[in-house]
């Protein structure tokens, strides 16, 4: 790179920021549509496809939603993590946990009123996803442990574990030797407004108690201070071990309600499969909205609409729907890198330097 | 002897961003000679330095090694050419031993030849008067004997012109006296030495020739025999500068800190601080010297209740504190204030404003669950003013502020809380002259307002001037506590290596 | 016991493989969470030039090639473009994840060819195989194994007896201290982001080839971050994360072994050993102490020269 010159920039303002993202994103398409050419492809139509199977209906829009709710409830709880610098890989696990503990109060609970119902499975499902991030939480704050590895690990172990369930233990004797778990009970089902499952409003909710909280509150903020610098935290006063299990109990609690509303309204029962990958894809929406509950919202409508569209140019036009995933990944590494150049200028010139913002 | 010229800087401009950290310095520097770069900090002299040493490269200017026109991408150019960089955070790494530091980099046989090598570094070593054992692992070695590592690696890459960035500021009078003997052997052997320094005495006892930069720019090039100590400042600062600190003595009449047989370990179990013994009163500075890692940062840390003690108690105004956290001398409404060494790193949180950075020490005695910023707000208003902190706006992130301006947030944040303590760990370190004196006046004040104030320092001058008493630390017990009129810095040298001790505690008056 | 053993072995190839290019590319400095990643991407590919061209040296030779391409994408964010590790590592994971399904669409249920098929036959060592004991389970294995063999030895030689291991230990543990000594950091810093991806490409490609050798898009199935796991049971050190990889391969083909000896264990439960076994292994690495099992001191920090 010897002939090109850096200059780190001073302050940028707003709209060259959201210039410089937006040009990433557009530039990305254009590299993904050259890969979807290689592969013999029509990436025009790929993505006219993609918007088209997102919102070309009012059933396709009801079903963008759909998958936008788990997404959105995800990224919060992984938000909440990712703000204190605590890596929470282990969004599927906590999903599938919370699933779990929703199932065990819709199908071996007493019959109770359908409001109730809901409610303890509500409940329930923030409690198992809760504990499930409570476990690498306190290792971490007793003994320091790569929570890393930790949160992935026992995303396996949830799977593991529903497998057994849904292969062995629960196995629904009525539905003659397929692996299934017995349906819902129509008391445990999430109720449907303006012709979606209820999840919306939950997942509204959310979005409104998590920027409220992070933003406004000490317990958010003690978050945030202990994400920048435990050193400081621990100069504050503050109680660092309270703060982390805290934390981690909200972001499992949020992802064990996505897996409630998703085992009560889009699988009606208890499935391997209910997690979805959003645990993971929840990472990357939390991460792209700036760890900003709001932005975050957005970002995962949009990524709903990729998801959503990618399933449907399976059926419409026989296109393996992972190729969604790889235009994903394309974009993401294209927003990733063009960071670099939100903190650099670029410039021709002769020798190669660098400049930062240190004095002597 | 022939006089040559080793380095030659020409018209050099480095600037970053919007700040200009060298315009248009010149420099030149014998074969032979001993050249000192003075200037307060933040005048440009390690970015100048960094460009010899091929860490930056100039935006204009031109360099001349030897004669020749060098330009240097990276720091293995440099190397090449005979320049030597010993910066002042030590570029050593930890778990290898001395030989193992000294070879990185270097062209040599694919295949670790350890006897050999061994044997290249005790040469070196002999030939230049140094000590060094190729086998002792770095994290095992003290500051003096790094420092000594640095020099031997240095020469063993053929260096002929030796740069050190400040290098006095971690040694003992005993072992800049050392230094100063070895930096002379070099001087016979030929080689030309530069050292960058603020520390104006150390400048007129070892150097031939003195160039002076101020805010970035080259003020003059001195010989160190014809100049004198008033006519430097001058032109460090720009201006006559009276650096006198002024000591009013008051009648303390109570004790409202004191330790007793305190006991502090570190994570390896080892003793940090052993038994140590103090009181501080009102109306007093007392000051705490020692080599780097003698302990203060524990004992600091021990009386805000961030490290545990193991042993001893801890009186703040009669009242025992070990045992307690930060957040228990919060909630207990201690008045201690305490400003630590690692400023972004513990005392601030970087990414926050100032208001966010007031709100840390104030939110945990606010009632509910909100976090209220209007009181703070208020009292980051009347700080900015107060101290004269230069910032867009009460709104920027603090880690975007100067060096100096930091010092001031942080410090007026903890002294708005009407101390009744004040621990201080190396509050002008980094900082220049005029933000310096602003900080020693500012503690005189608090002095004069009854508050007990605990002072860690590194220089000695300062510490002897500002100071009513002087601890001495060394690897974590006390060895002395002094009174500045009556001793020399050389006693305290001896007693911050250990090699004497002082029984008697000077109590405060 | 003996071939309870030599499976073990078997099952330990890929890890072995992924855990010692991991090691390469963190002694530099650099944390790659995309190892699972960069094996997927090393298994398609690697199974698609087999597939194809029905040499075993051009899947070889692809799944090198892939798993240092998707390295290089890493290398370019966060060496060059100074981007986040820990997001442009699980970025990688589910862009190979993605990739390796897509790519690997129309080859599904197809095995490998014979050509390359009995090129990764076992074969038995001369002398070395007929130790009795020793010899059945580590020699009369198929090619892959005793390269992995030849992996641990190079790279243990390489990291600690070498002079540029020395240099690559050094970027390691201070950039800047490396950078000051005249070390080119950045490029060491790729040299082994993308060695240490090829060695992935080449574990997952092991998977593919010989392990199940019918495609299959989650043929690495966690595999990876096992590996990452591993790393720092090891203590970055290649030997012993060959004994780490053995006792995991063992691991994870118990629950089998536990059935075939008649122990009715749910199938589900033992499937979760391996994991449930890594998160053991992390808790104690926490609690290891003394200097020289510590991860290198610079790990996962982005270097900037002048920003020191």
């Amino acid at each position: 790179m010897n002939f090109l010159r850096l200059a780190k920039r001073d302050d940028l303002p707003r709209e060259k920021e959201w210039i410089i993202r937006i040009a990433a994103v557009l530039l990305s398409l254009v590299f993904a549509g050259l890969i979807l050419i290689i592969f013999g492809l029509h990436p025009l139509e790929i993505f006219r496809t993609i918007i088209e199977g997102a919102v070309g209906s009012e059933m396709r829009i009801k079903q963008t939603i759909i998958k936008a709710v788990p997404l959105i409830i995800t990224s919060l709880g992984i938000l909440v993590a990712f703000r204190m610098k605590f890596w929470n890989i282990g969004g599927e696990g906590q999903i599938m946990m919370g699933a779990f503990a929703a199932s065990y109060v819709a199908l071996f609970l007493p019959e109770m009123p359908k409001a109730l119902t809901l409610l303890a499975m509500a409940a329930a499902a923030m409690v198992g996803g809760g504990i499930w991030a409570f476990i690498p939480a306190i290792f971490k704050a007793k003994m320091g442990t790569n929570e890393t590895i930790f949160t992935l690990m026992m995303n396996y172990v949830a799977i593991k574990f529903v497998t057994y369930l849904q292969y062995q233990a629960w196995m629904d004797p009525a539905a003659k030797g397929f692996p299934k778990i017995a349906p819902f009970p129509e008391r445990a089902l999430l109720p449907h407004v303006f012709g979606v499952h209820a999840g919306w409003i939950i997942a509204i909710l959310c979005v409104s108690f998590v920027y409220f909280f992070m933003n406004y509150t000490k317990k958010g903020y003690e978050i945030a201070v202990v994400g920048e610098s435990v050193e400081t935290a621990r100069y504050a006063g503050m109680n660092i071990n309270r703060i982390i299990i805290i934390s981690m109990i909200i972001s499992g609690g949020l992802c064990g309600l996505a897996g409630m509303i998703q085992s009560a309204a889009v699988e009606k029962t208890l499935s391997v499969g209910i997690s979805g990958g959003y645990g993971f894809t929840a990472i990357i929406t939390a991460w792209l909205g700036r760890l900003n509950a709001i932005v975050v919202f957005f970002v995962c409508i949009i990524f709903a609409m990729l998801i959503q569209g990618g399933a449907y140019i399976q059926i419409a036009l026989n296109v393996p729907s992972a190729v969604a995933d790889v235009v994903q990944g394309i974009i993401l590494f294209f927003v990733i890198g063009s960071e670099f150049f939100l903190q650099y200028r670029v410039l021709p010139g002769q020798r190669l330097q660098r400049s930062g913002k240190e004095a002597a | 002897m022939q006089e040559q010229i080793a380095i030659e800087m020409k018209g050099i401009s480095k600037s970053f961003g919007a700040l200009k950290a060298n315009e248009d310095v010149n420099l030149s520097v014998m074969a032979g000679e001993v050249h000192a770069l003075l200037g307060e900090n933040g005048a440009g002299k390690s970015t100048l330095m960094n460009m010899l040493s091929g860490i930056y490269q100039p935006d204009k200017g031109e360099i001349f090694v030897f004669g020749e026109k060098a330009t240097f991408a990276s720091p293995k150019e440099s190397i090449k050419k005979g320049i030597g960089m010993i910066h002042q955070h030590f570029k050593l790494i930890d778990v290898l031993n001395a030989k193992e530091n000294i070879i990185i980099g270097q062209p040599s046989s694919l295949f670790l030849k350890e006897k050999a090598l061994s044997q290249n570094v005790r040469e070196i070593s002999d030939q230049y008067g140094l000590d060094v054992d190729p086998e002792k692992k770095v994290y095992d070695m003290s500051v003096g004997e790094k420092q000594t590592l640095e020099i031997v690696k240095v020469l063993y890459r053929g260096a002929r012109i030796l740069i050190m960035d400040e290098p006095t500021a971690v040694l003992t009078p005993q072992e800049i006296k050392k230094l100063f003997q070895i930096i002379r052997n070099m001087k016979e052997q030929g080689c030309a030495v530069v050292i960058i320094t603020h520390k104006l005495n150390e400048v007129m006892e070892i150097s031939d020739r003195i160039t002076i930069l101020r805010k970035g720019r080259s003020i003059g090039t001195v010989a160190t025999s014809e100049v004198e100590v008033p006519t430097l400042i001058e032109m460090m600062v720009g201006k006559k500068v009276d650096l006198d600190i002024h000591k009013e003595k008051y009648a303390g009449n109570r004790p409202l800190l004191a330790m007793d047989s305190v006991t502090v370990k570190d994570r390896e179990g080892k003793s940090a601080l052993e038994d140590v013994s103090f009181t501080l009163s009102n109306y007093e500075i007392l000051g705490v010297a020692g080599v780097a890692n003698s302990g203060q940062k524990e004992l600091c840390e021990a009386i805000a209740g961030l490290v545990p003690s193991t042993k001893g108690r801890i009186f703040f105004e009669g009242d025992n504190i070990v045992g307690k956290t930060p957040r228990d001398i919060i909630r207990l409404g201690i008045r201690m204030g305490f400003i630590p060494e690692d400023r972004l790193g513990m005392g601030l949180v970087g990414s926050m404003d100032i208001i966010h950075n007031i709100v840390l020490k104030d939110y945990q005695n606010q009632p509910g669950i909100l976090l209220k910023r209007g009181p703070s707000a208020v009292k980051a208003k009347k700080i900015v003013e107060s101290l004269d902190i230069q910032t867009p706006s009460i709104y920027t992130p603090v880690r975007k502020l100067s060096g100096g301006n930091i010092q001031k947030v942080l410090l007026g944040r903890e002294i708005d809380s009407n101390p009744k303590v004040l621990i201080t760990a190396y509050p002008v370190r980094g900082l220049d002259i005029g933000a310096s004196y602003k900080i020693y006046e500012l503690l005189n004040a608090q002095k004069a307002a009854g508050v007990g104030v605990l002072f860690v320092g590194e220089d000695l001058d300062v510490l002897m001037d500002l100071c009513d008493r002087i601890m001495v630390l060394c690897h974590g017990k006390v060895t002395g506590i002094v009174d500045p009129n009556n001793v020399t810095k050389e006693e305290i040298g001896l007693l911050m290596t250990g090699s004497s001790r002082i029984e008697e505690e000077v109590s405060a008056q | 016991m003996e071939s309870f053993l030599a499976t073990c072995i078997v099952a330990a190839t890929p890890l072995i493989f992924a855990t010692v290019g991991e090691i390469i590319t963190e002694k530099a400095g650099v944390l790659n969470l995309g190892v699972e990643g960069m094996m997927l991407m090393g298994a398609v590919i690697g199974f698609m030039a087999g597939l194809t061209t029905e040499s075993p040296y051009a899947a070889l030779l692809g799944a090198l090639a892939a798993g240092a391409g998707g390295a290089l994408i890493f290398a370019v964010l966060t060496v060059t473009l100074r981007a986040n590790q820990t997001v442009v590592g699980l970025t990688l994971t589910i862009f190979g994840t993605g990739f390796a399904s897509f790519v690997g669409q129309p080859m599904l249920g197809s095995m490998v060819p014979e050509t390359v098929g009995s090129f990764f036959a076992k074969r038995s060592i001369p002398l070395l195989g007929d130790i009795p004991f020793i010899g059945p389970v580590f020699f009369r294995q198929d090619i892959f194994v005793y390269i992995a063999y030849l992996i641990v030895v190079i790279a243990a030689v390489y990291l600690f007896k070498t002079r540029i291991g020395l240099n690559l230990r050094a970027v390691g543990e201070s950039a800047s201290s490396a950078d000051a000594s005249g070390i080119n950091v950045e490029f060491y810093k790729y040299v082994h982001i993308l060695l240490g991806g090829a060695l992935c490409g080449l574990g997952g490609a092991y998977l593919a080839l010989v392990r199940v050798p019918i495609w299959q898009a989650d043929v690495v199935n966690g595999r990876g971050w096992i590996a990452v796991a591993l790393v720092i049971f090891a203590s970055w050190n290649p030997v012993k994360a060959l004994f780490g990889a053995i006792l995991f391969g063992g691991l994870s083909i118990l629950g089998l072994r536990l059935q075939a000896m008649g122990f009715s264990v749910s199938q589900y439960l033992v499937d979760m050993i391996p994991y449930l076994a890594t998160i053991v292994i992390v808790i104690l690495s926490s609690h290891k102490k003394g200097r020289e099992n510590q991860p290198p001191a610079d790990l996962s920090n982005p270097y900037f020269r002048e920003e020191r």
